[in-house]
């Protein structure tokens, strides 16, 4: 890379939080949160609002206190320290770039804390411009910029301090659809050419699966699941995380084990499975989850083979383009399924869902995240 | 039926635009004219004869007149840098102080603006006459800080809580103290609402009159004692002309504010 910008062999911090506690005047946000991030990591930590996912990002950061718990960084417990100190670069969602200053004083900000002469500043600034592809822009009011350049400044100002750990507060969320895919590359390649440590939090599910190694879903102050972007969609380890994750359609189920293996029961459709496949099947009565894009129309009369094969009936067709999407009512449940084919409304269908796209829990736990 | 009604709203509109200007411009343009008038009495309802002699008069070097205005802007600004030494810090704790808190503190201010001040005046007077500071500039110094607090903290306060609080962590994030960060990033943020409330101060110092005329006189002359005592004897001219020089500065005052002030910190002002 080119003069004064970070030089791409220096990794980032690892960060390890154990047992975080975290009230906001009285209510309490975090349940006792322990997460591990190792260096050069890219983590999203992705729930719906009021999660706790800012507050785990803004406590990283020093700017909400802590009740109890620790955050290792580099061997220091940092959980007492003021913000200043803990060396960790926050790009926030309203950009926060300080309208009296120029892009060259706010991205020189940082460096001129730390006792940099005005021509290193200078240069440093103008390597990173160029870096964020602004070059000529220090002279510039950051009032003057539009949306995707102030969140280029923000990164840069972030960067400029050479920081070990970047955290991303919803960077992309005040952004056009346009603009947010090209700075979600922007953004993953910097942090993998930098080799920092980045903790993103977004509400997004495609940003997070897009950018991230690695998904925390959060949920009422509790992480719910941590995995891979692939583990977390195709096996959610709750009914919350499979709805989160875009399994919206439900199913009432009640399963059957024998030795052989179980069988399902959705209404009036039965199915059977080897016991291998499923090992973690509950008993009793249950819910499937499933994603909209997994399930088929078919005749009524139409062999299950391995799938299992509900009646119901067309409630409502829209057309969003490629496909119809249809509104199914099957087993006392509205059912959303997309199909290529043209049926019309009141036509009774069998729905065909392959056993392994159902992500099945117990009814129980399924009340949570109805 | 329909054009004598719209007839008679613009005729009632009329009206009440020319009343609204005379109350507003009549005043004015009766100093403006007591200002130049040299002799001026009944039945005439003009002056008698026009002249400068009054202005000559109070821009005279060594006339009272000069020597209250300096006496006033002198004041005036040792009470500016007295109330916003004291306003900024305490403007920026109420900014961020949470809202119940805040409410105590804004009443706290607020409430000494409840009670008749003439009776505070008079034993403001008496305390200071006792420590022997009656009759000099610090006295009234004080008095009129006292009363310009109470405005400078409310608009400093205002001015604060309008600088988005991301922007000072923003610096705190990347290793700024807080000392630094306030320097640095609020206070200039902030500083068209606080440069309104020093201006605010100054102007109310420039008026203040019950507050110098119980601590001050007769040691003390300011411009309006002047304005009181030049029209107590009978001198409307010298009275009018004091009244127009303390006119400007209000004037420029309104273009400042207009021009300078985002509304979304006067939004904020009583907030």
């Amino acid at each position: 890379m080119q003069v004064g910008v970070p030089d791409r062999a220096r990794s980032g911090a690892a960060i390890s939080v154990r047992d975080l506690h975290v009230a906001y005047g009285g209510t309490r946000v975090l349940h006792g949160v322990s997460l591990d991030f190792t260096p050069g990591s890219f983590t999203a930590l992705l729930g719906s609002s009021g999660c706790g996912k800012t507050t785990l990002l803004r406590s990283l950061s020093g700017f909400v206190p802590v009740q109890s718990g620790s955050i290792i960084v580099g061997g220091n417990d940092v959980a007492s320290l003021p913000p200043e100190k803990r060396g960790m670069a926050m790009v926030f969602q309203s950009y926060a770039l300080w309208p009296h200053m120029t892009v060259l004083q706010n991205i020189g900000y940082g460096l001129k804390l730390r006792g940099a002469s005005k021509a290193e500043i200078a240069a440093k600034v103008a390597s990173m411009l160029e870096f964020l592809g602004l070059t000529g822009y220090e002279g510039r009011k950051v009032t003057a910029l539009s949306g995707g350049q102030r969140q280029r400044v923000a990164l840069g100002r972030a960067l400029a301090i050479d920081p070990g750990i970047l955290l991303l507060d919803e960077p992309l969320s005040n952004l056009d659809a346009k603009i947010r895919m090209t700075m979600r590359h922007e953004i993953r390649a910097i942090q993998q050419r930098l080799g920092l440590t980045a903790v993103h939090v977004t509400h997004d599910r495609e940003e997070a699966m897009t950018m991230a190694d690695r998904l925390v879903i959060m949920q009422a102050g509790r992480i719910a699941q941590v995995g891979t972007p692939e583990e977390v969609y195709d096996r959610p380890a709750s009914a919350f995380v499979a709805n989160f994750m875009g399994a919206e359609n439900v199913l009432p189920l009640h399963v059957e084990r024998s030795e052989r293996g179980a069988s399902l029961r959705a209404g009036d459709a039965t199915a059977e499975i080897a016991a291998e496949a499923f090992d973690a099947l509950p008993a009793g009565d249950a819910v499937a989850y499933f994603r909209d894009d997994v399930a088929r129309l078919d005749a009524t009369d139409a062999p299950a083979s391995d799938d299992l094969l509900v009646p119901g009936r067309i409630a409502a067709r829209a057309y969003p383009g490629g496909v119809y999407r249809y509104r199914v009512e099957a087993a006392g449940r509205q059912i959303t399924v997309d199909d290529a084919a043209r049926h019309e409304l009141g036509t009774k269908v069998g729905l065909r869902i392959p056993l392994q796209r159902l992500h099945i829990f117990p009814a129980s736990e399924a009340g949570i995240a109805a | 039926m329909i054009r004598l009604a719209s007839t008679a709203k613009a005729a009632l509109a009329a009206a009440l635009l020319t009343a609204f200007a005379f109350v507003l411009i009549g005043p004015l343009a009766n100093l403006a004219l007591w200002s130049v008038a040299e002799r001026w009495y009944t039945p005439y309802k003009l002056p008698v004869t026009y002249g400068t002699r009054y202005w000559e008069q109070v821009f005279r070097p060594t006339g009272d007149a000069m020597a209250s205005l300096g006496t006033s802007v002198w004041i005036a600004v040792l009470t500016v840098i007295v109330a916003l030494a004291l306003s900024i810090p305490a403007g920026y704790a109420l900014a961020r102080l949470k809202l119940p808190v805040r409410a105590l503190f804004m009443v706290m201010f607020l409430l000494p603006q409840a009670f008749p001040s003439v009776a505070i005046y008079i034993n403001v007077a008496r305390v200071f006459y006792q420590i022997g500071i009656n009759g000099t500039v610090f006295a009234v110094v004080l008095v009129h800080a006292a009363h310009g607090l109470v405005y400078s903290v409310w608009i400093a306060a205002a001015a604060f809580a309008a600088v988005d609080k991301d922007l000072e962590l923003a610096a705190r994030n990347i290793g700024a103290s807080p000392m630094r960060t306030f320097v640095t990033v609020t206070l200039p943020l902030a500083a068209p609402g606080i440069i309104a409330s020093g201006i605010f101060v100054f102007l109310e110092s420039l008026d203040e009159f019950t507050g110098t005329f119980f601590v001050g006189v007769p040691q003390v002359t300011t411009l309006p004692l002047l304005l009181y005592n030049a029209a107590m004897g009978g001198n409307y001219q010298v009275a009018s002309i004091t009244a127009l020089i303390l006119l400007v500065p209000s004037v420029l005052f309104m273009l400042f504010i207009e021009r300078f002030l985002r509304a979304d910190v006067l939004a904020k002002v009583g907030a």
